[in-house]
């Protein structure tokens, strides 16, 4: 691949994707290029194809036998379903953060160096190496002042908002360049939605983040740019500013306006 | 306003009845159990001794102890373990974390199901064939104990199988996610999380062997032999074919020592039972989520 497309603003980049679980079609022609370093929202209606967009974009959804995907998605510039496209390179460059939070039964230091390990093979990794990793992914989510003396305690004892955020902190030591999340949210209270999002605005910039929403506050409080989709197509993709407030497409202002589902 | 109206009256009655139903079969279960228990103690207690476990038996079997006999069951119980769990284990891990779902595991997984139903008689006689004759390990600790193996491996491959099906599909997703291979992602956190199952599990389905017959009898077991069995290739006496030979082949054998041996073999049944489960707690008490 030429290298000067490496460098483009697009972090994403799609075409023509149609996606079909078995015989049930749920992805019709995307076509999306969601720019580099941002965040980008997306929102639509419940089964509408936002997580199985999501899923395909790290290729988890293959996973599944019954799942054919065509078109094409290129993550920086490189078509990710070309044939030697090595999968563990792809979740490495990736990174996936769900719905509910799923911290590994391992200790708070364990999960945020598990992905780093990893990718490491053999290698030793020097403890202070890791020291270092562990306490800059958890600045970097702003966990590390509220865990830094418990480092050693099982991760599934923190509170939910905690767990999403160490979530997020151990894909960073692997260096993503994108960060897919679908509704990181919604297993969040009030305040831990807050907290979390505040700290996905401030990766921006570092990583491209495509985050899956129901809540239209946070798609417009937290996003730069917005796609709406319905019944597995893509209707509009604006600036967020626009979007919500001069749609150009009369389902995605009856969706904003929370005229259905 | 809050009173009990007649459908609440019914209800209760209802409720009451299948109640009592439940207890009921509960205790018919449990009383069995403890007539069995209280049988051998009462009968065979009397003939228990550190000279009892210890000793061999003589004047042709109706006196003496058990001791080559007990070593015997050890050995055999000890090596069917040392062949089914490697083999059963990574079976397991085979079918429940890289096979594809299609017909042929589905296939498979029917067969093992199957497989835990044949009589233990016909794995005597393939233990006879397979491992006797064909490998030529003559009748033998070895074969007899392959045989208790392969009698055995399909419920291994079943305990292990729920073990690992009982750590959460979240955690292997969060591992692919992060680019995790099947081997990583099974070393790292899988099997850390289902090792106190799959050790229990085999281990009170293993020890459930000491006390088959069929299986041993043609196999390896013998009769007689007051000696100690030196390595896999030798034959041995053991607990439950000792058992079966004093109550039923041997003229002059006194009430007592049958029920004697049979304590002593439920004890060790249980006694390994009691260690699986208290391995289990102890690691129980390490993990959660
Ligand atoms: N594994 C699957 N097998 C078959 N059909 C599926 C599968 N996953 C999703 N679908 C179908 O694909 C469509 C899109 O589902 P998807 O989960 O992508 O929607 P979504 O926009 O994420 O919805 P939600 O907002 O409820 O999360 C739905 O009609 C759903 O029923
Ligand atoms: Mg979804």
């Amino acid at each position: 691949m030429a290298s000067a497309e490496a460098v483009s603003d697009i972090a994403i980049e799609t075409r023509q994707v149609n996606l079909w679980y078995g015989t049930f079609q749920a992805l019709f022609d995307v076509d999306l290029q969601i720019p580099r370093g941002r965040i980008t929202s997306m929102i639509g209606p419940s089964g509408c194809g936002k997580t199985t967009f999501l899923r395909s974009v790290n290729r988890i959804n293959e996973r599944l036998g019954y799942v054919r995907t065509t078109g094409s998605i290129e993550v920086l510039g490189y078509d990710i379903y070309a044939p030697d496209v090595e999968l563990v390179q792809v979740r490495k460059r990736i990174g996936m953060v769900f719905q509910r939070p799923n911290p590994l039964p391992l200790s708070i230091r364990d999960n945020v160096v598990f992905g780093y390990r990893v990718h490491s093979g053999r290698r030793k990794i020097p403890q202070t190496e890791l020291d270092e990793l562990v306490e800059s992914a958890l600045r970097q989510v702003l966990l590390w002042d509220t865990v830094k003396d418990r480092l050693d305690r099982q991760a599934t004892e923190l509170s939910l908002e905690e767990q999403q955020k160490l979530c997020i902190a151990r894909l960073l030591p692997v260096k993503p360049a994108v960060l897919l999340m679908d509704e990181p949210c919604s297993a969040l209270d009030p305040k831990g939605t807050e907290a979390v999002e505040e700290l996905i605005w401030q990766l921006r910039g570092d990583y491209t983040i495509l985050i899956v929403t129901h809540n239209m506050a946070q798609a417009r409080r937290a996003s730069e740019e917005c796609i709406f989709m319905l019944l597995g197509k893509v209707v509009e993709h604006a600036p967020t500013d626009e979007i919500f407030v001069t749609p150009r497409n009369q389902e995605t202002a009856d969706y904003i306006e929370g005229r259905y589902g | 306003m809050f009173e009990a109206s007649d459908l609440n009256e019914r209800n209760r009655r209802v409720e009451r009845l299948w109640r009592l139903l439940f207890l009921v079969m509960t205790v018919l279960l449990i009383v069995p159990v403890v007539v069995i228990l209280s049988v051998l103690i009462h009968k065979g207690g009397p003939v228990l001794s550190i000279d009892f476990l210890f000793t061999e038996p003589v004047q042709g079997m109706t006196a003496g102890g058990i001791f080559p006999a007990l070593v015997g069951t050890v050995w055999l119980v000890t090596v069917a373990l040392l062949a089914s769990v490697p083999i059963g284990v990574a079976a397991a891990l085979y079918l429940s974390e890289y096979a594809p779902d299609n017909w042929l595991t589905r296939a498979i997984n029917l067969a093992i199901i199957n497989l835990a139903g044949v009589p233990s008689i016909v794995h005597a006689l393939f233990g006879v064939g397979a491992f006797v004759l064909f490998f030529r390990f003559g009748t033998s600790i070895l074969a007899a104990s392959l045989t208790l193996a392969i009698m055995t491996l399909p419920v291994v491959i079943v305990a292990t199988r729920e073990s690992l099906q009982a750590v959460p599909q979240a955690f292997r997703e969060a591992c692919w996610n992060m680019g995790a291979t099947r081997w990583q992602t099974i070393r790292r956190v899988v099997l850390p999380n289902s090792i106190s199952g799959i050790l229990t599990g085999v281990i009170l389905e293993v020890s459930r062997t000491a006390g088959e017959t069929a299986p041993i009898m043609f196999t390896g077991a013998a009769f007689f032999l007051p000696f100690l069995p030196q390595s896999v290739y030798d034959q041995t006496m053991a607990m439950s074919l000792h058992l079966f030979v004093i109550s039923t082949q041997v003229p002059g054998v006194p009430e007592a020592l049958p029920f004697g041996v049979a304590l002593v073999l439920i004890s060790m049944v249980l006694a390994m039972n009691a260690i699986s489960i208290a391995f289990r707690m102890h690691l129980r008490s390490k993990k959660k989520w």
